[in-house]
């Protein structure tokens, strides 16, 4: 399964014809190209026997005749459209991006402090290709992960935001992600360059606008600088039948403070590779993310913290509601290196199953081979209390609003987390949504 | 009000309660008493709905309703409270919203308007004076990480914000420092009118000296065995349950 990897060809041939296109890549990008396409038709798509992938079937993905993108006509979305698929008050800097491909026409980049770009990647390699160049797939591992392979082998375009050092910026920005054309593979891909002592918020916001089979395969580089502090937040709402991978790498230097926040709901299977790696002492990182999943949907966290350096503290609290025949993988991978004493790392991971047919697999993974450090880890899986329920019902609520709340009662210590608005009134209704509606459990303290 | 006839539970196979009578009328306070074991707590949770406690006979008419074919939430929105000798603990869910849920189910069961957030904390934060507690108590999470006090003492407050026509408080006095103890037999008092009625489960006679009952009933190997005045209250702090057992043993 190394020579000929499965299901690369098409996408070879996709590669050639983009090599062959009118695409006038910088030479450094193209050779970068040339090397993560190798790596990719080497490798091919994962399947179970890799240990990254052991609950995991990429079979139907990789069996799936995706065309790239650029090669398929995007609908045409109306503002409206684009505004109600938004989290954020049109206020709120934003670059849109549809099937992958920047949309100019619905971004808005005004009120951004002088010397911040937020910008497409495109533009990016021509107004900044030091800095581009510098970040772009020096982070992501796309030599050992096949998605970053095949992110990197066709980077195009895609989001670009950097903020210099000593900026701080109140209004989130809003990276909004449309799928909208079936049988396409969209291929967003972000950078994030934080300069030292900035503050800022970031927001990606994949939103399915077909209930079509498409494979969305997001790469997001973000480097936080010396001191800065950045809140990172994934909100995905993919259509029913979409395929969505993500790769997530962060690359902490000295004192800075990095926050992600992940809310899962949509696509049939959705799969996040998380990485925030410490570069320097001092770094703080939380990582928290919800998943409600229902039908036959599948979600997959795997979540490497790497402790490279002393004096770090990582957070993670990853919770998942599970119905239907839904299932749940959680890796979560913490490396303390020998070097890395005075590490305070933890890490939760809890499902709340709500039906006799979902499965969940949950792996603690801790590597750690300093000796002063403090790490600790808890998974927990459970259907809701029989107990809680009565009381909730000798209370006046009947069976299904009890299991409502106690759902959404679950979930909290997760949202509680969110801060931001609307992305915290977003989450609330969407919940609400998603768990059906409940008397009494919105607008209370 | 509430008419128990030959009312027979049992909890895993097992009858806890057997063959017991009792009738609670409008206006009336109730004291059941009893050692451990005697059946007191499994009359609570049956009379409230609880799936674990089988009914294995008689019935039970509440209100002219057959109480035992109404579900746990009917039985609430038609004014019957249970104050749990265990209240549970419910994580993620701040007392307020639980609260306001209780409120709106049950308004909408009487054909009343929702309330809304501000109506609904206005209201709680009345009551929150009358059993003492601080307002950072709504905002918390249902009785996680409170004391045992705090726990009986939100009991209470529930009480006294769903305003029920039935209250049966469950060894709510359990535990309790004498200042919670006082707290809870106001709350009590203060439900105390012609048109409510009250069964206050209880181990101890305590918190009769605060609450007055107008009966008190022995429960004493799932039957009540004797029922009389307050003055059996006493009697049973005088003298212990052990008499209570001769005097069964000697009519049986």
């Amino acid at each position: 399964m190394t020579s000929i990897g499965a299901g690369t060809d098409r996408y070879l041939a996709e590669f050639e014809s983009l090599e062959r296109g009118a695409d006038r890549a910088p030479a450094w990008l193209a050779a970068l190209r040339r090397e993560a396409m190798a790596r990719f038709a080497e490798r091919g798509f994962p399947t179970t026997r890799d240990e990254d992938w052991r609950y995991t079937n990429l079979g139907p993905l990789a069996a799936t005749p995706f065309r790239a993108a650029g090669a398929v006509a995007s609908l045409n979305l109306s503002s409206e459209t684009v505004d109600r698929a938004a989290i954020g008050p049109s206020a709120w800097p934003r670059l849109v991006f549809v099937d992958g491909r920047y949309a100019p026409e619905h971004s808005s980049r005004q009120r951004l402090p002088g010397g911040a770009c937020l910008s497409s990647l495109a533009e990016a390699m021509t107004t900044d290709p030091e800095l581009v160049q510098r970040h772009l797939a020096r982070h992501a591992h796309w030599d050992a992960d096949v998605f970053a392979a095949l992110s990197t082998a066709f980077v195009q375009d895609g989001a670009f935001l950097h903020i210099p050092a000593e900026t701080a910026i109140t209004a989130p920005i809003e990276l909004l992600l449309l799928t909208t054309v079936p049988g396409a593979l969209a291929q967003p891909r972000i950078l994030v360059v934080a300069g030292p002592h900035s503050r800022f918020t970031v927001v990606e916001r994949y939103v399915g606008l077909t209930d079509d089979t498409c494979f969305v395969n997001a790469v997001t580089e973000m480097v936080v600088g010396p001191g800065a502090s950045v809140d990172h937040y994934v909100l995905q709402e993919q259509g029913a039948s979409t395929f969505h991978m993500a790769t997530i790498h962060a690359a902490l230097e000295r004192d800075s403070a990095f926050s992600t926040c992940e809310a899962t709901f949509g696509a049939r299977l959705a799969r996040t590779t998380l990485t925030v790696r410490f570069g320097g002492e001092g770094g703080r990182g939380s990582l928290a993310g919800l998943y409600v999943t229902s039908g036959r949907q599948h979600v997959d966290h795997h979540v490497t913290v790497d402790h490279a350096v002393p004096r770090c503290s990582s957070r993670q609290l990853y919770k998942g509601v599970l119905d239907g025949s839904a299932r749940a993988v959680f890796n979560g991978r913490v490396i303390v290196r020998p070097d890395a004493q005075k590490t305070d790392a933890s890490q939760t991971n809890k499902h709340l199953l709500l039906s006799d047919g979902v499965e969940v697999d949950s792996k603690p993974q801790l590597e750690i081979f300093a000796d002063d450090v403090k790490c600790t880890h808890g998974a927990a899986e459970g259907q809701l209390a029989p107990e809680a329920i009565f009381y909730l019902r000798s209370r006046g609520l009947d069976d299904t609003a009890a299991r409502r709340l106690l759902t959404l009662g679950f979930v909290r210590e997760v949202v509680d987390r969110i801060t931001v608005e609307p992305i915290r009134s977003y989450l609330d209704r969407t919940l609400e949504a998603r768990l059906g509606t409940e008397r009494g459990s919105k607008e209370m303290p | 009000m509430l008419s128990i006839r030959d009312l027979s539970v049992g909890v895993e196979g097992k009858t806890i309660v057997r063959h017991l009578n009792l009738e609670v009328r409008a206006g009336e306070v109730h004291a059941v008493m009893g050692p451990n074991g005697s059946g007191k707590s499994t009359l609570a949770q049956a009379l409230a709905g609880h799936p674990a406690y089988a009914v294995t006979g008689g019935e039970v008419t509440y209100l002219g309703r057959d109480l035992l074919a109404m579900s746990p939430e009917d039985r609430a929105r038609a004014g019957l409270f249970l104050a749990f000798q265990y209240p549970i603990e419910i994580p993620g869910v701040s007392n307020a919203a639980f609260l306001k849920a209780a409120i709106n189910e049950q308004r909408a069961a009487r054909g009343l308007d929702e309330l809304d957030a501000m109506d609904v904390l206005e209201r709680l934060e009345q009551k929150l004076q009358l059993v003492e507690m601080d307002k950072s108590f709504l905002s918390r999470p249902v009785n996680e990480g409170f004391s045992g006090g705090e726990k009986k003492r939100n009991e209470i407050l529930q009480m006294a914000v769903l305003e029920p026509t039935l209250a049966i408080l469950d060894e709510t006095d359990s535990g309790l420092d004498i200042d919670a103890l006082k707290i809870v037999a106001q709350g009590v008092n203060r439900l105390r009118r012609p048109d409510n009625a009250i069964i206050l489960v209880t181990h101890y006679q305590r918190i009769l000296q605060y609450v007055e009952p107008d009966h008190v009933h022995v429960l004493f190997d799932g039957r009540i065995v004797k029922s009389a005045g307050k003055e059996l209250a006493l009697e049973l702090e005088r003298r212990g349950y052990d008499w209570i057992r001769d005097e069964v043993g000697a009519v049986a």
